[in-house]
């Protein structure tokens, strides 16, 4: 109670307002207004699409970087960042509906990485598509994506993150159906679309249930959000089913959304298939930012997820999310194994180091989650980008079996590649990787739950070591077994490589046990600098272990010999069974479809079926009597009402020109018929007045 | 027979007699003189029934009488107007011949 008293008045002084808050709003809006100017151009523009999207995001990144600044430069008086803006956006009744957008260390260095990240695989996408005739189109899509991301980073309402999160799955949809004349990207869009579907329900769940209880989606609200400990204490007072509190299960359904997006167990079967996109969308989408953004959901929602945690405890939540992650970490692991399409590899892996910051978040915090998560979007999309530069240098082909050598061909690919490689491998002591994978191997070890996520996370991070060792092998060493000859990459696709190889190395060194610099900056506390801890010597002598292993038994099997293309893997030819099953991807897709699908496609039968003979028969059958009726009617009108109403007229017409015939015109004829009239009256009366 | 009865055969006859001429002569100026004198047959009725009714003192006949006929004058002037102005149109006052306003 003390301390989260004494967290909140250091978060309440600091809840000013200043010039970099102010403008924060401009760095989604820009990006996206830069996509509609795109979308509006009158002809496809090649180089004023390109200049704009990069200058957009170019400028997200300069504010990104001013923002970074200026909390920073809190960080460093002692004062931890938290600026809040909010407006209203409307108002129904007594309940009022606020967005708004928050600074804090987290989303400051949300936004450097996606901006930087992005405008990098901006510049890289003129090389890869520079041949596209809808060159034009892409870079609209991607600068929408772009300014959706950044709307989820800073975003201070559930509300307006999940609508630019939507609109970060819709961007989602087009891009990896760029190429919708292929029938597998085409499924593959829609197949992602539904998948996260899924989860993004689960998400609006969470966010109606969250705010029935606390009548506000705003995050923080100097002290009247719904993840601030008023709201925390209410939610947690109030139980729903066997004994979680509100605040658990609330935080749980939040997870299933993140878990959709950020490809989680057991809705990560869409993520494989994404590779279909252009490989600069596999890039900066399905390894760099949007699958991150389930992540940086659940670190956004961490106080919910944390609320009734005793210190150093865990929360039902939390072990979700951590078992969650980590068998997903372990599980695409394996299956990465046995994959020779190289994009395919990548995904997989992408879905395994999800896994890891999910497990990250749920042992270490906040911070171990996310500094996973900022060093794997950068070796990762280096990654994705070396292989994009490998596929354009064979001509489109994709199977590693295919390739073979091209350390020769491609150097500047290669050497940046294999410091990707590295890094996702967890070299020690060099590349970023091997620190943010060693603080969540760390948190892992120390976790009072359970040891297993420990062992299944070691035991997954040497499964990463093999199977990267397998495909470098087999891209870059040995001989060419392609059939027309590679050739390297243009600078415009080389130099982002480059850059980006730079920050795998060195991003790592502000995460070191020694100067654990990220994560005192995430919590808002001071960094101390302390060299005696570089070395743990338990915790390097395990993830050494870890990885040399993976590397040399990966070396061992596939270094040595270089394979025909039609040979068997090496591994398939000792264990056929259990490869066939690793190939096929553990029949996940194929149990879908078996149960969900077919579920589905019975249900849809089943709701034809009641739509054309069930619903459609009533309707034929309205329409029958009502056809009937019709038909009466209109033999009643022609004939009776018809007929009386013409048979009248006509009459009436006759007795008319009977009666012209009196009007002659003639005085005096009138004047006879009147005296005529007289006597007959006159008549009348004496005749009366007689009797 | 009551003098009454006297003045209303005088007047029932005078009546006939304008209505035969109205009826049955060509020219509108007779046809016009036949009307003057149904009205003043109606006009000796007025001044009998006044004459001989209950109230003979009042006055009351005399002046609808005179209203009668000056009534009369202006719509003889009417007439005679109207016939003057079918003469210059026509050549002609014979009512046989001008049935062209039919409808």
């Amino acid at each position: 109670m003390q301390a989260e008293m004494t967290q909140s008045l250091a978060y309440a002084a600091s809840c000013c307002t200043s010039a970099a808050g102010n403008l924060l709003w401009l760095i989604p809006a820009v990006p996206m207004v830069v996509s509609g100017v795109i979308a509006l151009l009158k002809q496809p523009k090649k180089k004023t699409s390109a200049t704009l999207a990069i200058g957009s995001l170019a400028f997200s990144f300069l504010l990104s970087l001013f923002a970074f600044a200026h909390v920073l430069s809190d960080w460093m008086r002692g004062i931890a960042t938290r600026e809040v803006y909010g407006f209203a956006w409307f108002q129904m009744g007594a309940i009022n509906v606020d967005l708004g957008w928050v600074l804090d260390p987290l989303s400051a260095v949300m936004l450097l990485m996606v901006t930087f990240v992005g405008s990098l695989i901006f510049i890289y996408s003129v090389g890869y598509m520079a041949h596209d005739k809808n060159f034009t189109r892409f870079f609209c899509f991607l600068s929408l994506f772009a300014g959706a991301m950044l709307g989820v980073v800073i975003s201070n309402s559930l509300l307006l993150l999940f609508m630019c999160w939507e609109l970060v799955g819709l961007t989602s949809y087009l891009l990896i159906g760029f190429w919708y004349h292929k029938p597998s990207a085409a499924a593959a869009a829609k197949k992602a679309f539904m998948t996260t579907r899924v989860g993004d329900v689960f998400f609006l769940l969470g966010m109606v249930w969250l705010f029935a209880q606390t009548n506000t989606l705003l995050f923080y609200n100097h002290g009247g959000g719904s993840i601030e400990p008023l709201a925390l204490t209410a939610m947690l007072s109030q139980h729903a089913l066997f004994g979680l509190s509100f605040a658990t299960v609330i935080g749980l359904l939040i997870f299933a959304g993140a878990a959709g997006k950020s490809g989680q167990f057991p809705l990560h079967v869409w993520l494989p298939d994404a590779m279909e996109g252009p490989t600069p969308v596999s890039a900066l989408i399905h390894a760099a930012t949007m699958v991150a953004a389930g992540v940086y959901l659940v670190a956004r929602v961490y106080p919910l997820m944390q609320a009734g945690a005793l210190a150093g405890g865990t929360t039902p939540a939390l072990t979700v999310v951590t078992w969650v992650g980590a068998f997903t970490a372990l599980f695409a692991a394996l299956i990465a194994v046995a994959q020779n399409d190289i994009k395919r590899i990548l995904a997989y892996s992408t879905v395994s180091q999800l896994g890891y910051m999910m497990a990250g978040l749920g042992m270490g915090g906040v911070a171990v989650g996310m500094f996973h998560l900022i060093t794997h979007a950068f070796f990762k999309a280096l990654l994705f980008m070396g292989a994009g530069s490998v596929i354009h240098g064979c001509h489109d082909e994709q199977d590693i079996r295919k390739m073979g050598g091209l350390r020769a061909d491609m150097p500047l690919t290669f050497i940046t590649y294999a410091a990707g490689m590295l890094a996702l491998c967890g070299f020690p002591l060099i590349f970023s990787g091997f620190w943010s994978k060693d603080g969540i191997l760390d948190a892992a070890l120390h976790w009072s739950v359970n040891k297993t996520p420990f062992y299944m996370l070691a035991f997954g991070a040497l499964l990463t070591a093999f199977y990267m060792t397998r495909q470098v092998a087999y891209v870059f060493f040995g001989y060419w077994r392609g059939h027309k000859p590679a050739h390297e990459s243009p600078a415009v696709m080389t130099l982002p490589l480059v850059i980006l190889a730079f920050f795998a190395i060195v991003l790592g060194y502000i995460g070191t046990p020694a100067w654990p610099w990220f994560h005192s900056f995430l919590n808002g506390q001071a960094a101390p600098f302390n060299f005696g801890e570089l070395i743990n010597p338990a915790m390097l002598g395990i993830s050494a272990l870890v990885v040399f292993a993976g590397l040399g038994l990966g070396w061992k099997l596939y270094g040595n010999e270089s394979p025909k293309a039609e040979d068997p893997d090496v591994l398939e030819k000792a264990v056929p069974l259990v490869w066939g099953w690793l190939r096929d991807r553990l029949y996940i897709d194929e149990l879908y479809e078996v149960t969900v699908i077919a579920f589905y496609a019975w249900w849809a039968r089943v709701a034809d079926f009641l739509d054309r003979r069930v619903w459609g028969g009533l309707v034929a059958l309205v329409a029958w009597v009502f056809a009937r009726w019709a038909t009466l009617s209109r033999f009643l009108d022609t004939n009776v009402v018809d007929g009386t109403f013409d048979k009248g007229c006509e009459e009436i017409y006759t007795s008319g020109g009977i009666l012209s015939r009196v009007q002659n015109g003639r005085v005096q004829t009138y004047l006879r018929i009147l005296a005529l009239a007289i006597v007959a009256f006159a008549a009348i009366l004496i005749w009366s007045s007689r009797a | 027979m009551t003098p009454l009865a006297g003045y209303l055969l005088v007047a029932a006859l005078i009546f006939a007699i304008g209505l035969a001429g109205a009826l049955t002569r060509r020219n509108a100026i007779l046809v016009l003189i036949g009307i003057e004198l149904m009205l003043n047959a109606a006009n000796l009725n007025l001044i009998a029934f006044w004459r001989y009714g209950p109230h003979p003192e009042a006055l009351t006949g005399m002046m609808f009488a005179i209203f009668s006929i000056a009534v009369a004058a202006a719509e003889a002037a009417v007439g005679l107007g109207l016939v003057i102005q079918v003469h210059r149109h026509a050549h002609s006052t014979d009512l046989d011949a001008m049935n062209r306003m039919k409808g």
